[in-house]
């Protein structure tokens, strides 16, 4: 036994260090430098779905019924497979739209409905009582078996303990829950005390499952070993029938679906994995992160309640406080208060945040609309962020005292994993409306509402009644049938047997709950309002940031202002307008209350009152059109249209940049293209000048010396006449000019022919030229001169490079396919690959500046116009010091069939 | 922002399919026997296993993301003109 003092020492002591991390998460967002955001604390924030039901109930559960406290867990590893493409939807809706809860989330979806949020809230109120009694009891038990105090139950109202517990909570919740005027940002503090209590709740189950199944007993085989001894023990880790008999697959099934549902349903849940989510990139990892602490807090579930039957020999009677009881027995008295604290940890990790997630609903679905309707809360301009938070408090305070009230009343007839379920099965109505309204845009306000209303009468007839039935506060005589009706008898509807009262429920809850919301989603007809937010949400992902503004009206800026500074404070409301004018780029001073501008100021108002009240602020602040189903779809149309221009204009500015740049390239090779031609001109003419002032001024001249002048001048001037030829060549050829005469062409005789008139030039250079041509090749239709010039240029180049003495060249000519391909090749030096792509430019000629042969270098770019046009190509092939062989193809084809230029 | 950066919705929706096979009725009567691995009775033990494989396989999904967008090899076109 360890003394109350001791115990509730150490829980403050425990409670302050919470308040601690919580002030430094705080401090360290003021900073910019969040703690939480990381992908590992967004995992464990997430965990706060282990509550005291996990850290006590499950080895409640095992010592029961074996591996049947699995499928809680499992459940929501499925769901996690899928947290990739369902969460992260959900964090950008929430996200783009300012929504801080579930209710928000589904009435904002189901065109902004009160009535809606209002009903979503009532449920998750009176669904989440009993998990918070669940917790409650949880604590007070575990306090109870570590200091061996006796039940207090008879003890008067005033002096339970429980009650006191449940103010403290209540008092710590509004500590970390409500510290902010600023109701609309994530929790940071919070969230890093939560990830901190998860830490802490790991870390001492790991330590007791430790403890008794390496400290107590040998292993966990062990454990397995002796209990196989005890029948009883040992019948426990099957599934308790004889195959398809008696094993209860509807119910595994039930539990499994349920706990999927849930682990994205419970507000908790969504407010850590939703709205304090920082960056959706997170889910990947904590997507696997947070399964996996699930599965490593229940490793030792089951050899510690095992283990502890075979201690205490109890059947599992107290298995709920094993955790406790095992190290306390044993005399391991800091292992028990470390245990205690893990089992703490759950409790009020998972009260604080349920409890903020819940006051949040209460203030803006419940208690807002109320005050807004009545008119002189509506009259009064002041500011009233102060009010909302003092609303919130209460509603946390309400909250925790009616679960404990729910403890008081139906607390002691329960095990802590059913009171749970009861509260599973509640939210998990919420499923079809949320999830649907994701992806499906058919859904309506009715369908939904229909739906969750239904639905959650049914979990509560089924369900919630009977549990207080049986504790004594519904004449027991309910359980059979209300007024005698067997068939209506709350736990066999209709007589249906043969489930267990969850899944009974579960199933006709949910039948009722689908079955009316696909109902009355299909015959229904939507308003504007609902079709615009189902497109909000079901195409979050393919908007962008180009999202349709559904409003149409006139406002005055001064009453948004006035509005914004009602519910966010003046500071921030200040920002809000100060960064549409920037974002816009107009003056502060000038901007336009516009379609877009009021309906930022209503996203923002929504962060803070949720998105129902917003809509009715802003509806009594300006003059609105109605929109009809027609505007709304005007609106996308036109939204779209922005978009189309938006990409049209982009794609227009990139074609716009690439010719500007093309054209740059041009005019450089213009340039170029000038300064070359210039240069190539002014050598022969600077020789033909200097030999003719040469003989001018020299008229004694010797007659050998003239004629040998004569003739330098005559050869320069007919390099210079085929220069300008070839340019003009050029020119003509690539501005489409030139004159064609095609006709149909004998490639093999014209080979022939190009050698022939060559010939001389490779005698010269004393090379080899061997002719590889077919018998027979089909005619080509192109123009035989010019084709003579490109065969000519190709052999007289190749002459130019192969070595003095030893050249080789080799011409074949090939019929593949549907084209005739011509090849030169030679074994001269080759061309570098670097400058492969550069032999076709004009004046580029091969080989280094310094040792080329003469030419003009415009050889190879009028040959490759010349094949181009006609309606060839003409390539290299070349690796250095192999030789280069260049070659051409031209396409067969009828003479009808031709488009010469 | 497109679907791409993650990993694909099919794989998950696999993923998850067979998870609900693999955690139900009547897979699960495969693992009901009256057998032991190491010492441990096998119904647990194969639960967690199966758990242990899909987190693995959730793990290695969620790694390799950048798998499907971003390897596409570039292809040149090398043809001269």
């Amino acid at each position: 036994m360890i003394q109350p003092g001791l115990v509730l020492a150490v829980s403050f002591g425990y409670l302050l260090l919470l308040v601690a991390v919580a002030a430094h998460g705080d401090r360290r967002a003021d900073q910019g430098r969040s703690l939480i955001d990381s992908s590992f604390v967004y995992a464990l924030s997430w965990a706060v779905y282990c509550s005291a039901w996990t850290y006590f109930g499950s080895v409640g559960r095992a010592a029961s019924g074996g591996v049947w406290f699995l499928p809680i867990y499992l459940g929501p590893m499925l769901a996690m497979l899928l947290a990739w493409l369902v969460l992260r939807k959900m964090v950008r809706i929430a996200r783009s739209y300012r929504i801080t809860s579930i209710a928000d989330f589904i009435a904002s979806r189901y065109g902004k409905s009160p009535l809606l949020a209002a009903l979503v809230t009532l449920i998750t109120v009176v669904g989440i009582l009993p998990y918070i009694a669940l917790q409650l009891k949880a604590v007070s038990a575990g306090y109870e078996a570590l200091t061996g105090g006796l039940g207090q139950s008879d003890a008067a109202w005033w002096r339970d303990g429980t009650l006191y517990m449940a103010l403290s909570l209540a008092g710590f919740a509004v500590v970390f829950g409500t510290r902010h005027l600023d109701l609309s940002e994530r929790h940071e503090g919070m969230v890093a005390a939560i990830a901190f209590e998860s830490a802490v709740k790991l870390a001492a189950f790991l330590a007791v499952g430790v403890f008794v199944t390496y400290g107590l007993f040998g292993g966990m085989g062990d454990i397995w070993a002796r209990a196989q001894a005890q029948p009883d023990i040992a019948g426990l880790l099957r599934l308790g029938g004889q195959g398809f008999e008696g094993f209860q697959g509807a119910q595994w099934f039930a539990l499994t679906l349920l706990s999927m549902l849930s682990v994205l349903m419970l507000p908790r849940q969504f407010q850590v994995m939703v709205v304090e989510c920082v960056n959706e990139r997170h889910i990947l990892r904590a997507s696997w992160l947070f399964p996996a602490y699930l599965l490593l807090i229940n490793i030792f579930v089951l050899p510690i309640a095992i283990g502890g039957m075979l201690i205490f020999g109890d059947g599992g009677a107290g298995a709920e406080s094993y955790v406790l009881t095992l190290p306390l027995s044993q005399g391991a008295e800091w292992l028990a208060l470390l245990a205690y604290l893990g089992g703490l940890s759950a409790a009020t990790g998972m009260i604080i945040v349920e409890t903020v997630a819940v006051s949040t609903m209460v203030c803006n679905d419940l208690v807002m609309p109320a005050l807004l309707s009545s008119g002189r809360f509506a009259r009064t301009g002041g500011d009233l962020t102060r009010v909302l938070l003092n609303i919130r408090r209460a509603a946390i305070l309400l909250v925790l005292l009616l679960g404990y009230l729910y403890f008081r009343i139906a607390g002691e007839a329960y095990a802590l994993v059913s009171i749970g379920l009861i509260s599973f099965a509640a939210v998990a109505q919420f499923a079809p409306a949320l999830l649907g309204g994701m992806y499906w845009r058919g859904a309506t306000r009715a369908g939904a509402l229909g739906g969750l209303l239904g639905g959650s009468l049914v979990w509560a007839y089924t369900l919630m009644l009977p549990s207080l039935a049986r504790s004594g506060w519904i004449g027991a005589g309910f359980l059979d049938g209300p007024f005698g009706l067997a068939f209506l008898a709350p736990q066999h509807l209709f007589g249906l047997t043969g489930f267990d009262e969850l899944t009974h429920s579960l199933f006709w809850s949910l039948m009722v709950n689908i079955g009316l919301y696909v109902g009355l989603s299909l015959r229904g007809r939507v308003s504007a309002r609902e079709a615009s937010q189902a497109l909000l949400f079901v195409e979050v992902f393919q908007r962008g940031q180009a999202q349709p503004v559904f409003w149409r009206g006139r406002a005055r800026l001064e009453d948004l202002r006035r509005l914004a500074g009602r519910f966010l404070g003046a500071a921030r409301a200040e920002a809000l307008f100060r960064d549409h004018a920037r974002e816009t780029g107009t003056a502060l001073d000038s901007l336009t209350a516009d379609a877009r501008l009021v309906d930022r100021v209503e996203r923002q108002i929504a962060g803070a009152i949720g998105t129902a009240s917003a809509r009715v602020m802003v509806e009594s602040a300006a003059q609105e059109e109605s929109l009809s189903l027609g505007d709304v779809l005007e609106i996308i149309d036109e939204a779209s249209q922005v978009r189309t221009y938006a990409r049209e204009l982009e794609e227009a500015t990139v074609e716009l940049r690439a010719a500007n740049e093309k054209l740059k390239s041009l005019d450089q090779l213009k340039d170029d293209f000038m300064s070359s031609v210039t240069h190539e001109l002014r050598t022969p003419l600077t020789s033909i000048r200097a030999l003719t002032e040469l003989m001018l001024d020299t008229p004694d001249i010797q007659p050998q010396e003239r004629e040998e002048f004569l003739n330098i001048i005559l050869s320069e001037s007919e390099r210079l006449s085929r220069l300008v030829n070839q340019v003009l060549d050029l020119a003509k050829i690539e501005s489409g000019m030139a004159e064609w005469h095609n006709t149909d062409v004998d490639m093999k005789a014209l080979i022939v022919a190009a050698l022939r008139s060559t010939a001389e030039l490779f005698r010269e250079r004393g090379a080899e030229v061997l002719a590889d041509l077919p018998e027979q090749v089909p005619m080509v239709l192109a123009d035989p001169d010019r084709l003579t010039q490109v065969l000519v240029n190709l052999l007289s180049n190749a002459a130019k490079f192969v070595p003095e003495g030893r050249g080789r060249v080799e011409v074949a000519l090939r019929h593949r396919g549907d084209e005739l391909v011509v090849t030169v090749r030679d074994n001269g030096p080759g061309v570098a690959p670097e400058d492969q792509a550069a032999v076709f430019d004009k004046f580029r000629q091969g080989g280094e500046a310094g040792n080329r042969p003469p030419g003009t270098g415009l050889g190879l770019p009028i040959s490759r116009q010349i094949v181009v046009n006609l309606g060839g190509r003409m390539w290299l092939d070349s690796q250095p010091g192999q030789g280069a062989c260049f070659a051409f193809s031209l396409p067969l084809r009828s003479k009808g069939g031709s488009d010469d230029g | 922002m497109r679907r791409r950066d993650g990993p694909s919705a099919q794989v998950l929706l696999a993923l998850c399919g067979a998870g609900f096979l693999l955690f139900n009725f009547p897979l699960l009567l495969i693992w009901d026997q009256p057998l032991t691995v190491l010492g441990l009775p096998l119904l647990p033990v194969a639960l967690f296993v199966i758990w242990v494989g899909l987190i693995a396989a959730l793990a290695w999904v969620s790694a390799s993301r950048g798998g499907r967008g971003g390897k596409e090899p570039e292809k040149h076109e090398e043809r001269d003109g």
